[in-house]
């Protein structure tokens, strides 16, 4: 479970950056990259906080 | 140590810090990649959406923007690893209990006022940055350059609803939003560089060798926007280094060093630096310049990242003027008697949204950074020189501890007087720190030897 929740989460991320690359190497639309981005945003926001551990200093 | 008996005020003082009064144990020390954490994190905040862009409206050109954001961040770095770590790892102390040691804890106390005051301008300019983004969907009109005051209706409900709720979330769970920040920092930095990326197409950069051109033809071009004056290398050289200034020269970072393994992790402070402080600023300048000179931070954002630019923008303010409203709830806590924490906290959220509704905090912002490190700054000097030079000057460090002095009055002139010589130094605001430390040191130096070697034994 943690696992599947850590690949998703680093999906989210990818998704939040690689959509510029491809609109900065025109193979990508604008919008696209906008809709992608918030997808990735929901994806890291919904699985993060399910791994990452909360350290107290 | 001789006993005093203890005031009111100063017990209340000790209480609040009750919790680290000891040095740290080596059970309690932090490993490098905490320290990468937190220093990323927290040199990612809502601001860097605002310096970019000011960088931009102050016609810096773009090799005086690159080197000067090298050597200045370099410079920071090298402040937090040999001036900041070396002490920190030493005493273990928090800067609090350290300080109080030197200056005694009256003024200490006026130290933490000031402090506080400086905290809740800060979260209420990250308040501002957050309300720009907001107010995307209902077509406010956003705060250009020049306005100081409230421009319209809109901006100030809506600033008013953004600090109402950072401020009700601080007092209902700080520690979960500081974990929610940890979690933030990763994305948040992506979209710093997703965000700038999608946008150089429209500049004309089509290929990284299309950059430097485009740089300096259409980004930094040199060339200040009417009523702002030329920033040069220098500009950016002592910004960049200085901003930080109440943290590494105002020593304010010994609190997180001295959970610190080694002192060189001082140097970690470069995560911060240039992530944030290089790769941000870069970026919210391209998208200033994207924007056609547009500095409101929530627009500039929306134009590179859609919906998710305007997500960082207000998360980035709302992460970042959090712990900032909590640490100025904590300052003030000390002139409150029996307050509890939540009405403190509500109090700083009051100020710090009042402060909010001024556009001139946001657009004035490097002028506030650089006087907000200026005005904590000599009281760093003051723990520099007390604990590195006295011993050699055959001085008695931590004076009045040691003499059961509530009010070190050598620490307190220098105070005053090394601002005194700062706002009378004929420089922009950017320049005066360097020339105010070694003054504050000087100072500090002479009036202790003074005190220490014309009222020897007594109570100066």
């Amino acid at each position: 479970m943690k696992t599947t929740m850590i690949a998703l989460a680093l999906l989210g991320l990818a998704l939040t950056v690689i959509p510029s690359v491809l609109v900065f190497l025109n193979r990508l639309d604008w919008q696209t990259h906008a809709h992608l981005m918030l997808l990735g945003t929901v994806l890291w926001f919904a699985t993060a906080p399910l791994w990452m551990r909360d350290v107290k200093k | 140590m001789p006993n005093a008996p203890v005031s009111p005020l100063v017990a209340r003082l000790d209480h609040l810090y009750e919790f680290d009064r000891e040095p740290v144990t080596p059970d309690k020390l932090q490993g490098a990649g905490n320290f990468i954490g937190v220093y990323s994190g927290e040199h990612i905040a809502g601001t860097e959406f605002v310096i970019g862009p000011l960088f931009v409206a102050h016609g810096v050109s773009a090799i005086d923007l690159f080197a000067g954001l090298l050597v200045g961040n370099l410079l920071a770095v090298l402040s937090w690893a040999f001036i900041v770590a070396p002490i920190a790892v030493r005493t273990r102390l928090n800067q609090y209990w350290l300080l109080r040691k030197i200056t005694g804890p009256y003024l200490l106390f006026v130290y933490n006022i000031v402090n506080a005051l400086m905290f809740c301008f800060l979260a209420g300019s990250m308040i501002s940055v957050s309300a720009t983004a907001v107010g995307l969907p209902f077509d406010m009109v956003m705060p250009s350059l020049n306005d100081l005051y409230p421009n319209s209706l809109t901006w100030v409900v809506v600033v008013l609803i953004v600090g109402g709720l950072v401020t009700a979330l601080a007092i209902l769970g700080f520690e979960k939003l500081a974990h929610f920040s940890k979690i933030a920092a990763p994305w948040m930095m992506l979209v710093f560089i997703a965000a700038p990326l999608a946008v150089l197409p429209q500049l004309g950069v089509t290929s990284f060798a299309d950059f430097w051109r485009v740089a300096n033809e259409k980004i930094w071009t040199g060339v200040p926007l009417a009523g702002q004056t030329k920033f040069t290398f220098w500009h950016i050289m002592f910004f960049a280094w200085f901003c930080n200034m109440a943290m590494h020269l105002g020593m304010a970072d010994l609190t997180l060093l001295r959970y610190a393994r080694k002192w060189q992790y001082g140097f970690l402070s470069a995560f911060g630096m240039y992530l944030g402080h290089y790769l941000a600023w870069i970026s919210s300048g391209i998208l200033c310049a994207a924007a056609l000179g547009n500095i409101a931070p929530g627009p500039i954002a929306y134009l590179g990242a859609g919906v998710s630019g305007a997500l960082c923008v207000v998360i980035a303010g709302w992460t970042t003027a959090n712990p900032t409203l909590y640490r100025a709830g904590l300052a003030l806590q000390t002139a409150t008697p029996n307050w509890k924490r939540w009405k403190v906290t509500l109090a700083a959220g009051a100020v710090t949204t009042i402060a909010a509704l001024f556009p001139a905090l946001m657009m004035k912002l490097l002028d506030f950074v650089a006087l907000y490190g200026l005005l904590l700054m000599p009281m760093g000097a003051v723990i520099f020189a007390d604990y590195w030079l006295f011993p050699k000057l055959k001085l008695c460090a931590n004076f009045a501890e040691m003499q059961s002095l509530r009010f070190s009055w050598p620490a307190g002139l220098t105070w005053g007087l090394t601002l005194l010589f700062a706002f009378a130094l004929p420089l922009e605001i950017f320049f005066k720190g360097l020339p105010a430390w070694f003054c504050a040191v000087a100072l500090y130096l002479g009036f202790s030897f003074i005190q220490q070697k014309c009222f020897a034994g007594g109570k100066a």
